[in-house]
């Protein structure tokens, strides 16, 4: 019955973001055009991946308020590397971002892991740490378009299959995601270690390895990110991605995913970054300010976490015979 | 890993051989920062042979279960497994070598499935490394099978009663195909009938050929189904051998090193003027129509079976829970409470059944745990003043014989029986006129037991008017002037005098027709 | 700790009051580790910039951490209670941008005094209600209300700006009382000494420490535990609103990024000053430590010429590592002992 509550939770969702999009076709049929929605899902696809790597950390218990400054740290370093070495060949560069962004998520879990710091110290200090080194690096300055090679920024952007490359990322982030949490014992720990981490010792399940894990895995998906980032706008400075981490935490709890830990599905994820981001970019369609985007995501999280709990709350012990029945 | 493909349905011949066992512990120590919980304790475990391993609380049993787990590295000493040494760095290591733990609580994971919460650490794969969910589907249902549990291996374990819980977490025992299985009082909270099945359980364990390291506090429990037993002192082994070769006295002295007097308080009851009348109370799904009354001196049992609707019952009469319909009278006005503050006022309180979570305020001190339901008396103009706190703190502890280093100590740092003390001290400061006990000895030392019985009869003696949940029929029998039964949030039978035997109180909460009276 | 604590059969004794004496348990305090680090960044400071010892100059260096620290003591009230608002900084700029809108409408400063005070407790009483009312996880709903109250800003005022104000309502973040001590510094000081009354010599504050180190027994002890947390949280509100009249005085115009950032500042400010960010314990002369050391590194670095951005990355460090400094020599101690 849970299962299928669980299951209808993202059912309400997925109903609610096809009300929404059904709302904005009916006045702006361009909307819902295939290429207008491959064009909100490519613009939403950076979203969906750090929205993923959160959900990890998040299932354990934890949080990762560092992703956008991770983010932004590796997006710079990579765009670095490439005004010095342009001829550095795209899997280089992707492997670099990928293990940089790694390092940093390690960094975090060996803080929540080792020394037993509450997650949300940790990311709030490294965030800020991770942001200062940009600064430090590039001494404030900004690498535009014309110092990046064309390669390094048309990668995210060539189209495959009629979808870019970037889009063809977030897919394969959210499958590879699915078979992850599902179908591995990492994944399946994820869940264990937050639900009941007293019992995941038992179990023998090394709960801070585990945190660790997810904090790694939310670093490497950022800093893969940082650098699609970077190469689609074409522009790296101190500044990019500015508070996008609570947009990302946002989709998780719009997702569903319970910030106490032991709760959430990939799909769950994936739709709200959906939703998100098709706010987002219906606005200026349906001519309203985007200054409205802000109040509308912050309504959004409040609904759905008020939503969440009012289908997840206990009703207590059933001793009655007849309340059985009733029930 | 590939021992619970094979493991199943492989019953091993039991082993008539005693003299060899396939575990053993030599001088194993283990010191926390001020604390030496074991010193050079020895266990012997033997395949096809229950162990009941015997203690107080802070005794240093849960400290060698965690040894055994792997939860905790001894500092010195030699674990040996059929003759071999080995060591359990970790959890893991130790469940790969043949030891799994049952808990007190069945600690499992709700939102994952009951399959995933059996094979949790080594579920079967595929070729590809991802989990074989087909295989550990079947796996589970024929574990399940094994031990006569009829579960959907793929329901969330959420879904399930705390008995299937507990089915769940010894078919995951039986899943590593361990040879040593240790069962951390596995009856603590369960009815009676599902301790009859968990006795069963046992005994299949056995005919198996494990070796199950059991540990209990009820005697009764341990006489019946124990072939050995250990005792543990302070951290120390003080001694061993067979059931058969020991009686009840016997053990209890090799526990608490004297011989203590089991016998409860004696008390000449002097019933003073009724203090409280409940008529009619119920909830929406947890109790009907619960009435009764109570007069000052006396003292009230609510036996029943867990589950029963007691302590749901008593959290409504607290102002935890709102009741849907009833009405309360006390000392003959009608009173409303809607939260525990309004309880307190009218003088009701509550020594709750979960210490750690519903009474003791670990992180802070002693006195604050006392005097916090009394800062109305103690502070001035909404001011705190620490020194009557202090006074208040001291008043009502040294009444109760705490132990402590000193009264801004952490509670948490208190053993079981001395928080026990401070809670019941932090009531009695509100000077109240009933005070409800919900299995007020449940988890303490039987040093500690005795002093809240004494106490609690020099309550009555004093007038006040004492409700007390226990599911120990002893301390029924032995504390109660009269005694309500539930079953099934209902009042089933009230008896006293004469009328309260242990027969008709067990038929009572059981349901059992009773053609005597 | 001696092992004769937890030994039940040793003959009864009087148990004393105290274990240590007051001078022991100062010594061991976080306050006093804190006091020196503060004492530390003083000296550096004064000896790598000649300007830092001027009493204008540091009198301009409160600022730096005077209405974050207005906020931070309500918010180290919340936080030993074991709640969190993200939303502060959203609530000034919220506040903020209502002061504007009075403003327009011709508002004295009185009137605007009262709207920014009024915001506050509203928005308070909102994450109040939506924590207590509903039971939801404080650290979502203000992450929550924290994009709505800022949204409605942007809504309202988008990229522009409300200017205008009258001159007196400058007094509240230009003005000096006397001499060198500014009128914020004198607020913050007679907020610190109130919190710190209302937290450790009150019955509320003894409330505030019991939800914190375990709500369900505070709630069977007789505590109201909603009652006692709405009000934090309405607390919480107002000196927002307080601080969104400081700053707005202080800036003199208001745009919707107003105070951008500042929820993590405050937060860090709280636990750096020894709050236990998962409740139940933490002092106010803490938080007043951790806001002269901030504000000191802050303005020491800003004389220096270092950017704010490298500033931020010392606060970082600073949070992590007076947090993991103790445990990893607590671990070295107990590793050498074992």
């Amino acid at each position: 019955m849970t299962l299928s509550l669980l299951k209808s939770r993202e059912l309400v969702l997925g109903a609610a973001i096809l009300a929404l999009l059904l709302a904005i076709a009916s006045r702006f049929p361009a909307f819902i055009e295939p290429s207008n929605l491959a064009k909100v899902f490519n613009d939403t696809a950076p979203l969906i991946i750090l929205a993923l790597g959160q959900m990890a950390v998040i299932l354990t218990r934890c949080i990762d308020l560092s992703v956008a400054a991770n983010l932004a740290l590796t997006g710079m370093v990579v765009a670095m590397l490439n005004t010095l070495y342009p001829g550095l060949p795209i899997p280089v560069i992707l492997l670099v971002s990928i293990l940089l962004g790694a390092i940093m998520g390690l960094a975090n879990g060996l803080l929540v892991w080792k020394l037993d710091i509450p997650p949300i110290v940790v990311t709030l200090g490294t965030m800020t740490v991770y942001r200062g080194i940009i600064f430090l690096i590039s001494d404030g300055a900004w690498i535009n378009a014309h110092e990046m090679s064309e390669s390094f920024k048309a990668f995210p952007r060539a189209v495959v299959l009629g979808l870019p490359v970037l889009s063809w990322i977030a897919i394969l982030a959210v499958t590879g995601f699915a078979v992850l949490i599902g179908r591995t014992a990492l994944g399946r720990a994820f869940y264990a270690v937050g639900g009941n981490p007293h019992a995941a010792v038992y179990t023998g399940l090394d709960v801070g390895r585990t945190q660790c894990a997810a904090f790694v895995l939310s670093g490497a998906l950022a800093g893969l990110t940082g650098y699609l980032w970077v190469a689609r706008y074409a522009v790296a400075y101190v500044d990019i991605a500015g508070g996008f981490e609570l947009e990302v935490v946002a989709a998780c709890v719009i997702g569903g995913i319970s910030i106490a830990g032991g709760i959430g599905s990939v799909g769950g994820a994936l739709l709200g970054a959906l939703f998100l981001g098709i706010v987002k970019n219906a606005l200026p369609v349906i001519n309203i300010s985007p200054f409205w985007q802000l109040a509308i995501s912050g309504s959004a999280i409040i609904i759905a976490v008020a939503f969440n709990a009012t289908s997840n709350r206990s009703k207590g012990r059933v001793i009655l015979k007849k309340a059985e029945h009733a029930q | 890993m590939l021992a619970n493909t094979q493991g199943i349905g492989n019953v091993h011949p039991s082993v008539t051989n005693d003299q060899k066992p396939v575990l053993s512990l030599k001088g194993i120590s283990k010191s926390f920062p001020g604390v030496k919980a074991l010193s050079e304790v020895s266990l012997d475990l033997y395949p096809g042979q229950v162990t009941a391993l015997v203690g107080e609380n802070g005794a240093g049993k849960s400290t060698i279960v965690k040894v055994l787990t792997g939860i905790y590295r001894p500092d010195e000493g030699e674990i040996t497994i059929n003759g071999a040494a080995v060591s359990f760095p970790t959890a893991q290591d130790a469940g790969k070598a043949g030891v799994t733990a049952i808990h007190q609580e069945t600690v499992l994971f709700d939102d994952l499935s009951v399959a995933e919460n059996i094979f949790i650490g080594h579920a079967p794969k595929t070729r590809l490394g991802l989990i074989d969910r087909t295989s550990m589907i079947r796996q589970a249902k024929d574990l399940l099978a094994r031990i006569g549990a009829g579960i959907d291996p793929s329901v969330l374990l959420k879904e399930l009663g705390i008995a299937n819980k507990h089915l769940v977490a010894i078919a995951r025992a039986l899943s590593i195909d361990a040879s040593i299985v240790i069962m951390d009082e596995p009856t603590a909270s369960l009815s009676h009938k599902e301790i009859e099945e968990t006795y069963e359980l046992v005994e299949r364990l056995k005919a198996e050929g494990k070796a199950i390291l059991f540990i209990s506090h009820k005697f009764d429990e341990i006489f019946r189904i124990a072939d050995r037993y250990t005792v543990f002192r302070d951290g120390q082994k003080v001694g061993a051998g067979k059931i058969a070769d020991v009686s009840e006295p016997d053990l209890v002295h090799l526990m608490v090193g004297r011989s203590v007097d089991q016998v409860f308080p004696k008390r000449t009851p002097e019933l003073g003027p009724e203090v409280l009348r409940v008529a009619g109370y119920s909830h929406p799904t947890e109790f009907e129509d619960i009435g009764f009354t109570l007069r000052r001196g006396e003292i009230l049992g609510f036996y029943g079976l867990v589950g029963a609707g007691r302590s749901e019952f008593m959290q409504a009469l607290f102002g935890i829970t709102k009741p849907s319909k009833g009405a309360i009278r006390i000392d003959d006005t009608v009173a409303v409470i809607r939260t525990p503050n309004e309880a307190i006022g009218h003088g009701i309180v509550y020594v709750p059944e979960d210490r750690g979570k519903q009474g003791a305020i670990k992180g802070l001190p002693i006195f604050q745990n006392v005097s916090l339901p009394s800062l109305k008396s103690t502070s001035r103009n909404g001011f705190l003043r620490l020194a009557e706190e202090f006074r208040l703190t001291r008043d009502y502890t040294r009444r109760l014989d705490l132990r402590a280093a000193a009264l801004d100590q952490d509670i948490g740092e208190l053993s079981g029986g001395n928080q026990q003390k401070v809670i019941i001290a932090k009531w009695l400061a509100t000077q109240p006129r009933v005070i409800i006990l919900d299995e007020p000895t449940k988890g303490i030392d039987i040093g500690s037991k005795a002093a809240v019985h004494e106490f609690m009869a020099e309550l009555a003696a004093q007038g006040l008017a004492v409700m007390m949940v226990s599911s120990e029929i002893p301390e029924i029998l032995g504390m109660s002037d009269r005694v309500i039964v539930m079953r099934e949030g209902r009042i089933a039978a009230e008896f006293e005098g004469d009328d309260l035997t242990p027969e008709r109180l067990v038929r009572a909460a059981a349901g059992l027709s009773e053609a005597a009276s | 700790m001696s092992s004769t604590l937890t030994d039940d059969k040793a003959p009864q004794r009087e148990v004393p009051d105290r274990l240590h004496g007051p001078m022991q348990r100062l010594l061991a305090s976080w306050e006093i580790l804190l006091l020196g680090v503060a004492v530390a960044v003083f000296i550096v400071n004064s000896f790598a910039s000649p300007y830092f010892l001027d009493p204008w100059n540091l009198s301009d260096a409160t600022f730096n951490f005077t209405e974050k620290a207005l906020i931070a003591f309500a918010m180290a009230l919340l936080i030993v209670s074991g709640e969190i608002d993200l939303s502060v900084a959203s609530i000034i700029a919220l506040a903020s941008t209502a002061m504007g809108f009075a403003v327009q409408l011709g508002a004295d400063t009185p009137t605007l005094v009262l709207v920014g005070l009024g915001v506050g407790l509203l928005c308070g009483a909102f994450n109040g209600v939506l924590v207590t009312g509903l039971g939801l996880p404080s650290i979502v709903v203000t992450i929550g209300t924290m994009s709505l109250f800022r949204g409605i800003s942007y809504i309202v005022l988008g990229d522009k700006a409300y200017t205008g104000y009258p001159a007196d309502f400058a007094f509240f973040g230009q003005g000096y009382v006397w001499w060198v001590i500014s009128f914020e510094f004198v607020l913050f000081a007679l907020m610190a000494v109130l919190f710190a009354v209302l937290l450790h010599k009150t019955n509320f504050g003894r409330a505030v420490y019991a939800i914190g180190n375990n709500p369900v027994g505070a709630l069977f002890s007789g505590i109201r535990v909603p009652r006692v947390k709405f009000a934090l949280f309405l607390l919480t509100g107002v000196m927002s609103g307080v601080a969104a009249i400081c700053l707005t005085s202080r800036l003199g115009a208001t745009r919707p990024s107003i105070a951008f950032g500042w929820e993590l500042e405050v937060v860090t400010m709280v636990v750096l000053g020894g709050v236990n960010i998962l409740g139940g314990s933490g002092t106010i002369p803490g938080v007043v430590i951790a806001a002269f050391v901030m504000g000191m590194v802050t303005f020491g670095f800003g004389l220096l010429n270092v950017p704010g951005i490298v500033m931020s990355i010392f606060i970082g460090l600073l949070l992590i590592g007076v947090i993991a400094l103790p445990r990893i020599v607590r671990r070295t101690l107990a590793a050498r002992r074992g």
